[in-house]
């Protein structure tokens, strides 16, 4: 799998470099800045792209401009973000696309190895890799009432790990239960929600997340 | 000549003001014993409290004056310039009060009462005088006229000649005497240049005090937070690393589950970091800007906020951030403490200041309390010469406005929209 990267701190970048190339990535580029970044993406159209938030030159959101700027031009190429912290409003630009294959994680999140790995094969695939602390800031803000408080605790679980983007046999195996129960749950959940139901699993994810984006504020 | 004057205000109108001046000049002829009486009890080092109480009251009383002037004459403000008065301290008090030249300036004032009486009078008696007459000679009245003349047609139709001629009189004298009292007294109660530069070293000295402390503060917070947190961690995590690749050939499986606590270890110091970073210049608002970073406030928020953004380039770095940090200080006294559901932020620039109302829908009653976030509001402005004022009234809605003089930079980073 063909895995760009973009990191300025070198120390950071060969830390992914070797641990992408371990798990059968090859590294076609890895950058340290902007418009390096937006030239690799644009020339090599990599299988997936890990890219840090903050880059030269302005050392602002130059990396998370950069993504959606070539996603724009090729849509649904596969990113995932990594950042020293994370903001809905910068999930929410990167899901506004609606086509998927995006990944918006706290760099923390390396050290799970495995984990991570799974993390970027996903957003390849075109799924999603939303970080807890996305997911868990939404279903936060609309507790008080609403269709997410009809929710039972098991069914909350089930959302949250959906919304990370996992799949099910993954939900499966994260929370000890089987695929069967949690494919009834996330029938519960979608009946309880009214949304769609959809087998595509990356379709599903979308729709939550545009769900929990969605309603919990009538603006921004 | 009539017109020149009463742009300002009509003619019986100043009519009303007039009599509000006289009984203000009436109340400082009472205060004028008084003073006297406190200063003289001073030279016995017993009248200071006294000097506080009525050096109190003349600034009051001064005050009101200023502004019945202002009134009559809306385009010009009349400022006062006092020293401000110690919160504690008698004899501290007692001090700034009597070195203060605002205060003996409000003495000429005070002295030049009758003065000022006299001046008021010149109109309103014959105006006064011309009214009673009119009444007798209308037969409005029965008693005598100066409890000499008795009604009569004669007396009656005599009088109406004096009272027309008085009325006619006042009625002419009005404009200028008021005029003649503006600017007397105008010239009396403005500060001089010197009282107000001085005011304003007084406050810019008590602002940077402030502004040093609140920084040492600051800085005392993020030295504690970073020995007792990341430091202690990473001496922690320090510590597992060595114990396990001390004993990584014996007991591979302790070593193992030491690994993983060091890797939990960098995960938590990692998060007070962040948490420490974002106390300290949030990234968000490096990243975007005072835009973005109240965009991404309020999504986080619990409440629904509406935000309204229009600003056409990019205040100076700190002006931002301290907006920024007043906008989150606000809203979660408006979580903790209003009941609200939902809340408004608007954010605009205009005049060379920066404007921002935090509204919400809760039950009111918000006071800035010695120690509590908004009074810190209060104090982290001051260094800008910002603002802020707080309406609340109990049962809601509280509406804070908070302006900040600055400039905004050439528009360059991003597109200032409105959200919705």
């Amino acid at each position: 799998m063909r895995v760009v990267i973009a990191e300025d701190l070198a120390l950071l970048r060969d830390g992914l470099i070797r641990l992408l190339q371990a798990h059968e990535f090859t590294v076609v580029a890895a950058v340290d800045n902007g418009p390096d970044l937006h030239t690799a993406l644009t020339e090599h159209k990599p299988d997936v792209a890990v890219v840090d938030v903050r880059l030269p030159p302005t050392f602002t959101d130059e990396g998370l401009q950069a993504a959606i700027a070539a996603r724009t031009h090729i849509p649904g190429l596969p990113i995932l973000v990594l950042s020293q912290h994370v903001e809905q409003l910068y999930a929410r630009e990167l899901l506004s696309d609606d086509t998927g294959g995006v990944g918006y994680l706290l760099k923390d999140r390396v050290f799970d190895i495995g984990q991570f790995i799974e993390a970027v094969r996903r957003v390849a695939d075109g799924g999603t890799a939303m970080d807890p602390a996305v997911i868990s800031q939404l279903l936060a803000r609309q507790d008080q009432s609403g269709p997410l408080a009809q929710l039972t605790p098991r069914e909350r679980e089930v959302l949250s790990e959906m919304a990370e983007g996992r799949s099910n046999s993954a939900i499966a195996g994260r929370l000890y239960i089987t695929e069967k129960a949690v494919s009834k749950h996330i029938n519960n959940i979608f009946t309880k929600l009214d949304l769609p139901p959809s087998s595509d699993d990356s379709r599903r994810v979308l729709a939550v997340l545009a769900y929990l984006n969605g309603q919990d504020t009538t603006n921004t | 000549m009539a017109t020149a004057t009463h742009h300002r205000a009509g003619r019986l109108t100043t009519l009303a003001y007039i009599f509000l001046l006289l009984s203000q000049n009436i109340a400082a002829l009472l205060l004028l014993p008084l003073i006297i009486t406190s200063a003289i009890l001073t030279l016995l080092w017993i009248g200071l409290p006294f000097v506080i109480l009525t050096g109190t009251l003349l600034r009051t009383l001064a005050n009101s004056q200023r502004r019945t002037l202002h009134q009559l004459h809306p385009k010009n403000p009349l400022p006062s310039a006092y020293r401000p008065i110690p919160p504690t301290g008698i004899t501290r008090r007692g001090a700034t009060i009597i070195t203060d030249p605002a205060t003996w300036k409000d003495l000429l004032w005070l002295i030049s009462g009758p003065a000022n009486i006299t001046l008021i009078s010149l109109p309103l008696i014959p105006l006064l005088h011309g009214t009673y007459q009119l009444l007798f000679s209308l037969g409005l009245t029965t008693h005598p006229l100066y409890g000499t003349y008795t009604p009569g047609p004669i007396h009656q139709l005599l009088t109406l000649a004096p009272a027309t001629l008085l009325l006619t009189l006042g009625y002419l004298l009005l404009p200028p005497t008021t005029n003649l009292y503006l600017r007397f007294n105008r010239l009396l109660l403005a500060p001089s240049e010197k009282a107000r530069l001085t005011a304003r070293v007084a406050h810019l000295a008590t602002s940077r005090a402030n502004t040093i402390d609140t920084q040492a503060a600051e800085i005392r917070r993020i030295e504690r937070d970073l020995h007792d947190g990341a430091q202690a961690r990473l001496v922690a995590l320090g510590m597992n690393l060595g114990m396990a690749e001390h004993i990584v050939e014996q007991d591979p499986t302790t070593a193992r589950t030491m690994l993983a606590e060091a890797r939990e270890t960098t995960r938590h110091a990692l998060t007070e970091l962040r948490d420490l970073v974002r106390g300290i210049h949030p990234p968000v608002l490096v990243e975007r800007g005072l835009h973005g970073a109240v965009h991404a406030l309020a999504l986080t928020h619990h409440l629904p906020i509406t935000v309204t953004i229009n600003l056409p380039g990019r205040p100076a770095d700190p002006v931002e951030s301290a907006a920024y940090f007043a906008i989150a200080e606000l809203l979660t006294n408006t979580a903790k403490h209003a009941h609200a559901t939902h809340a408004w932020v608007h954010i605009n620039h205009g005049h060379n200041r920066l404007v921002i109302t935090v509204t919400d829908n809760g039950t009111g009653q918000a006071t800035p309390t010695p120690g509590s976030g908004l009074a810190g509001i209060h104090r982290r402005l001051d260094a800008f010469d910002g603002t802020m004022n707080i309406t609340s009234p109990p049962g809601g809605p509280t509406i804070v406005t908070l302006e900040i003089p600055c400039a905004l930079s050439s528009p360059k980073t991003l597109p200032s929209s409105e959200t919705d």
